[in-house]
C-alpha cells in the first residue's frame, strides 16, 4: 500500500473526492482553509463544482441546494463558522438531505481563537441547529482516521439520507502524517446512486407537469405532519444506537482506573495509558470513535466494583464530553477530569498526573 | 523508541521544509509512525516559524512533544524560546551564522553549524536549511542520508531540478560537519 504524507485538511478533501464528493461550497476560516483550497484545485479535475460563497450562511445554503439534487456534497468550516451554518444544517436535517459537514474546530465561544480546541462537543452532538435533530458524528484522532471517516461519512449520509458530521480540530487538520488513501469511487457507482436518488431528489421538471420538491419538515421528500417526521427521525436515532455505535477499548477488563477521551485528546490519552501500564497501574482506555450516538455500552460493561475512578481528558473548559460520561456512569465511580482549553494542547504528563491522583498514587 | 525533534526559526528560513523532509524520509525508509505539526505566525516572512516532528515505534500521542530529544534553532529568538524544551542529555543544533547568543543549558550537547554562512559561500542563502539537515543526520544517524536527500529531490527539487546539485552539496557539507561533531563528541566521552 502506497503511503503519502498529507496534512489532515488536505487528506479530508482528497478522501471526500475519492468517496464521490462532487460539490463543495465554503468560506475561508482558520484552521480549515486547506480544505477549500484543496477542493478548489482538485474538484474541477473530476468534473465537480467548487464554490466559495460570500459567507458561511450562503455556503451552507448552497450545500443544501446541491445535496437536494442527490449528488454527494460537502462543506467544512471551523467553530464560529459552523455556528453561522447552523440554520442551513437544521434545514438539511429537516429535509433529510445527505451531505457531509466537517468542523475543524478552534477555540471559543464566539470568535475565540484560531488555535485548536474541542469546545464544540455539545454543538456537534446535541444542538447543531434548532429543533432537536441529531446527526452521526465522527471524531478522528489521526490523519488516517480522518481519511477513513470522511470516506465512510458519504456512504452513511446516503444510507440514512441525512447530514453526517465530522468533528475534528485544528491539530488534526494541520498536522501531517503518512496515510493510505482509499480507492476512487467509480463514475458508474456514482451515476447509479444519482439515478436511485431521482426517487426523491430535485432533478428539474423535464417537461413533466409536476416535479419533486424538497421541503423542510419532510422525510425523503414525502410530505407528512411535522410530528410524524419528528417521530421517524427519532426512530432513526434509536436505530443508530444499535447499528452505528463505534468505540474502542483497551485493557478495561482488569482495570482499576479508566481513562476516556475522544478525537485528538484520545491519542494523547492512549499514550498516557501505555506509560501508566508500564509503571504497573491497572489502567484501561475507552475512546468513542463516533461521539454521536454515544457509546454508552462501553461504560455499562465496566466492572465498577474494581474501579477507583474514571478520568475524562478533553480540550474544553468547562468540560462537555465529561457530561456524557457522567450521565452513563451515574455516580458508580468517581469521575476526574484533565482539561485544557482555548487553544492549549492537553499534555500527556498532565493526564498521567491526574490519573495517579485519581488512582490514589502509591 | 521515539525520536522527537523541534525545529525553530524565522519564516522564510525553510524551517517547515526541514521538518517535512525528515518525516518524508522516515516514511520512505522505515515503517515507523511519523507525525509533523507546524506552528507559525501570520507573516509570510520574518515571523516565528517552528515545527514538531515525532518518529516512533509506537503510535504517536501528542503531535507536540512536551520535551524534545533534539532542538534545531535558526535564530536567537528560537534559541531562547526552545532551549528549555530540550530533554536533559539531548542535543541542540545551532546555526551559528545567525545565532549570536549561547544556550544557558549545561546538561545538553551542542552542535554548532555555520549553515547560513556555508550557504552564502555557495551563492544561495536558501540552502542553509539543507546544510543544517545534513548536519542533523550526520550527527544523529536517525535516518539514512540518501533517503533524506531523496526526499529533498522529490519535493523541493521537483519544482527546480537545476537546484539539485546545489541542494546536494549543501546537504553533504552539513553531513560532514555533523559526522565530525559526532566523532569529536565520542572521543571526548
Amino acid at each position: 500500500m502506497e503511503r503519502v504524507f498529507m496534512k489532515g485538511c488536505q487528506a479530508i478533501a482528497e478522501a471526500a473526492i475519492r468517496a464521490g464528493c462532487r460539490f463543495f461550497a465554503g468560506y475561508p476560516i482558520t484552521p480549515q482553509n486547506e480544505i477549500p483550497e484543496y477542493f478548489s484545485r482538485r474538484l474541477p479535475e473530476v468534473g465537480g463544482v467548487f464554490l466559495q460563497g460570500e459567507s458561511e450562511t450562503a455556503s451552507a445554503a448552497m450545500l443544501y441546494g446541491a445535496g437536494a439534487t442527490g449528488i454527494r456534497a460537502m462543506t467544512s468550516s471551523s467553530s464560529c463558522g459552523i455556528s453561522l451554518m447552523s440554520e442551513a444544517i437544521g434545514w438539511m436535517a429537516g429535509a433529510c438531505i445527505p451531505v457531509v459537514i466537517c468542523n475543524v474546530s478552534r477555540g471559543g465561544p464566539g470568535i475565540g481563537s484560531i488555535q485548536p480546541s474541542q469546545q464544540d462537543y455539545f454543538q456537534a452532538t446535541k444542538a447543531s441547529g434548532n429543533g432537536g435533530f441529531r446527526m452521526l458524528v465522527f471524531a478522528p484522532s489521526t490523519v488516517q482516521e480522518a481519511v477513513d471517516m470522511t470516506y465512510r461519512a458519504f456512504d452513511l449520509a446516503q444510507k440514512y439520507k441525512y447530514p453526517v458530521y465530522i468533528l475534528t480540530d485544528g491539530f488534526t487538520g494541520e498536522m501531517m502524517e503518512p496515510v493510505v488513501l482509499p480507492p476512487m469511487r467509480s463514475e458508474e457507482f456514482l451515476a447509479a446512486e444519482r439515478k436511485a436518488n431521482e426517487a426523491w431528489a430535485v432533478r428539474g421538471r423535464g417537461g413533466a407537469p409536476k416535479a419533486h420538491k424538497i421541503r423542510c419538515g419532510t422525510r425523503f421528500g414525502v410530505r407528512c405532519p411535522l410530528e410524524q417526521k419528528n417521530k421517524e427521525d427519532w426512530e432513526m436515532y434509536e436505530r443508530w444506537k444499535k447499528d452505528e455505535i463505534e468505540y474502542e477499548t483497551d485493557g478495561t477488563e482488569d482495570a482499576e482506573l479508566i481513562i476516556t477521551a475522544y478525537g485528538i485528546s484520545a491519542r494523547i490519552a492512549r499514550s498516557a495509558v501505555s506509560i501508566l501500564r508500564k509503571e504497573g497501574y491497572k489502567v484501561g482506555f475507552i475512546r468513542p470513535i463516533k461521539i454521536h450516538p454515544f457509546p454508552e455500552i462501553a461504560y455499562e460493561q465496566l466492572d465498577y466494583s474494581r474501579l477507583r475512578g474514571i478520568l475524562c481528558a478533553e480540550m474544553s473548559i468547562p468540560p462537555q464530553f465529561t457530561y456524557d460520561v457522567e450521565a452513563v456512569v451515574r455516580k458508580r465511580a468517581p469521575i476526574g477530569t484533565c482539561l485544557r482549553s482555548g487553544g492549549e494542547i492537553i499534555e500527556r504528563s498532565a493526564i498521567i498526573e491526574a490519573a495517579k491522583k485519581l488512582y490514589g498514587a502509591k | 523508541m521515539e525520536n522527537t525533534v523541534l525545529i525553530g526559526g524565522i519564516g522564510g528560513q525553510g524551517i517547515l521544509v526541514f521538518g517535512q523532509l525528515l518525516c518524508l524520509a522516515a516514511m520512505e525508509a522505515t515503517d515507523k509512525y511519523v507525525t509533523y505539526f507546524p506552528s507559525y505566525s501570520m507573516e509570510k516572512r520574518g515571523g516565528t516559524s517552528d515545527c514538531y516532528v515525532t518518529i516512533s515505534d509506537e503510535p504517536v500521542g501528542s503531535p507536540k512533544a512536551e520535551k524534545s530529544d533534539y532542538v534545531v534553532v535558526f535564530a536567537n529568538m528560537a534559541l531562547k524560546k526552545f532551549q528549555h524544551a530540550l530533554n536533559p542529555g539531548g542535543t541542540l543544533f545551532v546555526d551559528t551564522s545567525v545565532c549570536t547568543e549561547k544556550t544557558d543549558r549545561t546538561d545538553v550537547h551542542v552542535v554548532e553549524v555555520p549553515a547560513g554562512e556555508i550557504a552564502r559561500e555557495m551563492g544561495d542563502a536558501r540552502v542553509a536549511n539543507l546544510c543544517m539537515l545534513g548536519a542533523f543526520i550526520g550527527y544523529t544517524g536517525i535516518l539514512p542520508p540518501d533517503k533524506v536527500l531523496d526526499a529533498a529531490h522529490k519535493t523541493i527539487g521537483a519544482k527546480r531540478p537545476e537546484l539539485r546539485a546545489l541542494n546536494e552539496e549543501a546537504f553533504s557539507k552539513g553531513l560532514e560537519i555533523g559526522a565530525q561533531a559526532k566523532a569529536a563528541h565520542a572521543a571526548s566521552v
